[in-house]
């Protein structure tokens, strides 16, 4: 049920998040779902990719800081209070968001929600016990 | 473990033979200054002191002190003893910070060096079997050169490598299975990072002690480098002006401070704000007097490099009297709002830290009339988090542990992996862009 998801480190400076899309580019690299975090110093850029492995190896010989956390996927109907409900059903259970960022699928009508949470275990119980849908990697990838 | 000496009668001499021997050398290499350089000569009546007042040993503090900018003044051979025809090789300072200085052999001298550096190697437990990888730069520097001879003279094999191009220093490392490692810290951690991406396990190779010097560094460092490349660091002190590398040397044995050849070297440590000759065992700034060289001897010299001298004796067995690790110089040390500040103590507390690696640097500006110090970090992958929160309070930590270890508070900055400048000599940890 988990997604990888990979994170590296920016240094807030021009040009750094051109240079790592084109490195990804470069590689045949697809990427599925992205966000930036940012303070006034530096960055986190979060990315979902069809080959993790690979993303990570050419980002860390470029030089680039790499992480690997692994995520979840929820999968709402594209509509007023998708995220709503399943914030909700979150909240009643106790469950703290870390971050998450969210894209909408064009072709299926659905949206997707990245979620990390403190408590991973904890909020798949919740989530598959409240009937959301939550997407695998390779279904994430092939959206 | 057997404790080697290289010269086991004068490097356990009781203190008092030693001292003997100090005050005769001393006399003589006063009179002979006296006699033959003019600067000195001039200095000395200036001070109302001659060469025959010298009696003992506690009568050296009547002489004039000598400080780099003497150096300067007389650039080049002003402060040569001996005819230039005497003289078979000179090293010179790079001059970063201004003139560069020069410093004379005579033929005697690169004799004399070469066995004290070979005191130095034995002393860090180097013996005739190593294979000795000599990564100190060669050239006008005194570190490759003046190792070189040392390694020589104590019978182990010399590669004579110099220092930079990391990739090949590695594959020697690999195929001549070097045991010994000799360059500046910073370099050794230089070649740790090196062999990561380069995937070859330190263990796979033979080094077994590392010795490091000709800039300071902490302890904390030390342990970084020690589990980096899996073999024993000890340090060693030398400068060029007093002779090069080899003044001072740590046994495997002492657990603080490095063992002065004071049959060679007469140390004393000093307020250098007064001059004053502190008690033993205070900290100040350390003093030379070279009582052995022929071509440029020194008298007093001033080197900047605060240390404090440690009188107990050794469980190596030697009575040569020991300098702590030098943790800063009087010329490095920052003052920030008021406050003395050394890298080696942001160096430390920047190694206490979980993950941070060895490469940092200290950015000081001037905002108005305000001093502000930033401390670069790098964001390993042992540091690195997905979330904000985990990498601000990383920040937070290092500038809370900086602010109670010197009291001054900094902002901290991350950077994205080697972006600071690495180092193939000696490392810059301080950019000071303060107009003063």
């Amino acid at each position: 049920m988990l997604v990888e998801q990979i994170a590296v480190f920016l240094e807030n400076k021009s040009g750094r998040l051109a240079e790592i899309t084109a490195i990804l580019a470069e590689n045949d690299t697809n990427i599925r779902a992205l966000s930036v975090a940012d303070t006034a110093d530096f960055g986190i850029l979060r990315l979902i990719v069809n080959d993790v492995e690979k993303a990570r190896t050419i980002l860390q010989e470029a030089g680039f800081t790499v992480g690997k956390t692994n995520v979840l996927a929820v999968e709402v109907v594209d509509k007023t209070g998708g995220l709503a409900t399943v914030l909700k059903s979150l909240h009643n259970a106790g469950i703290n968001v870390e971050y998450m960022y969210a894209f909408v699928n064009k072709s299926g009508g659905n949206a997707v929600l990245i979620f990390r949470f403190e408590k991973m275990d904890e909020a798949i119980d919740v989530l598959q016990k409240d009937g959301f849908t939550l997407l695998s990697g390779e279904q994430v990838c092939a959206l | 473990m057997t404790v080697i000496y290289w010269e086991e009668e004068m490097e356990t001499l009781p203190r008092v033979g030693l001292e003997s021997i100090q005050l005769r050398r001393l006399q003589h290499l006063v009179a002979r200054v006296y006699k033959t350089v003019e600067p000195y000569r001039r200095k000395m009546d200036e001070a109302g002191v001659r060469p025959e007042d010298i009696k003992s040993l506690g009568d050296l503090g009547r002489l004039p002190f000598t400080a780099k900018d003497d150096l300067r003044n007389n650039y080049p051979f002003g402060l040569f003893t001996v005819p230039m025809e005497e003289v078979v090789r000179v090293h010179a300072s790079s001059g970063t910070t201004g003139k560069s200085t020069v410093v004379g052999y005579t033929s005697k001298d690169i004799d004399t060096w070469a066995g004290i550096m070979a005191r130095a190697l034995c002393c860090a437990g180097t013996t005739r079997e190593d294979m000795v990888q000599n990564a100190y730069g060669y050239g006008l520097f005194t570190g490759g050169l003046g190792a070189h001879y040392g390694i020589e003279r104590l019978g182990a094999t010399v590669i004579p490598v110099s220092g930079g191009n990391s990739k090949r220093q590695i594959n020697i490392m690999k195929d001549f299975r070097s045991t010994v490692l000799l360059s500046t810290p910073s370099y050794a951690l230089n070649l740790a990072d090196a062999m990561d991406s380069l995937d070859i396990p330190p263990a796979s190779l033979s080094l077994r002690v590392g010795i490091f010097g000709a800039e300071p560094w902490s302890e904390n460092m030390r342990e970084e480098v020690e589990k980096k490349l899996n073999l024993k660091a000890v340090d060693i002190y030398g400068l060029s002006e007093v002779m090069g590398p080899g003044v001072a040397q740590e046994c495997l044995q002492s657990d603080r401070g490095m063992h002065i050849f004071e049959d060679h070297f007469l140390p004393e440590i000093i307020d250098p704000d007064s001059g004053e000759v502190l008690p033993a065992g205070e900290q100040g700034e350390l003093v030379f007097t070279t009582l052995t060289k022929e071509a440029f001897p020194l008298i007093r010299y001033r080197t900047k490099d605060i240390s404090r001298l440690i009188y107990e004796p050794c469980d190596c067995g030697r009575t040569l009297v020991r300098m702590e690790k030098v943790t800063g110089r009087t010329d490095d040390m920052l003052i920030i709002r008021g406050v003395n500040i050394f890298p080696s103590q942001v160096e430390h507390v920047l190694m206490g830290v979980e993950g941070v690696e060895p490469h940092y640097q200290i950015v000081v500006e001037r905002e108005g009339n305000l001093d502000t110090m930033s401390v670069q970090v790098e964001v390993s992958e042992g540091l690195f988090s997905d979330e904000i929160r985990v990498l601000e309070n990383l920040t937070k930590k290092i500038q809370a542990d900086i602010k109670s270890l010197l009291g001054v508070t900094c902002r901290v900055k991350l950077v994205e992996p080697k972006t600071i400048q690495r180092s193939e000599g000696k490392a810059q940890r301080v950019i000071d862009n303060r107009k003063i």
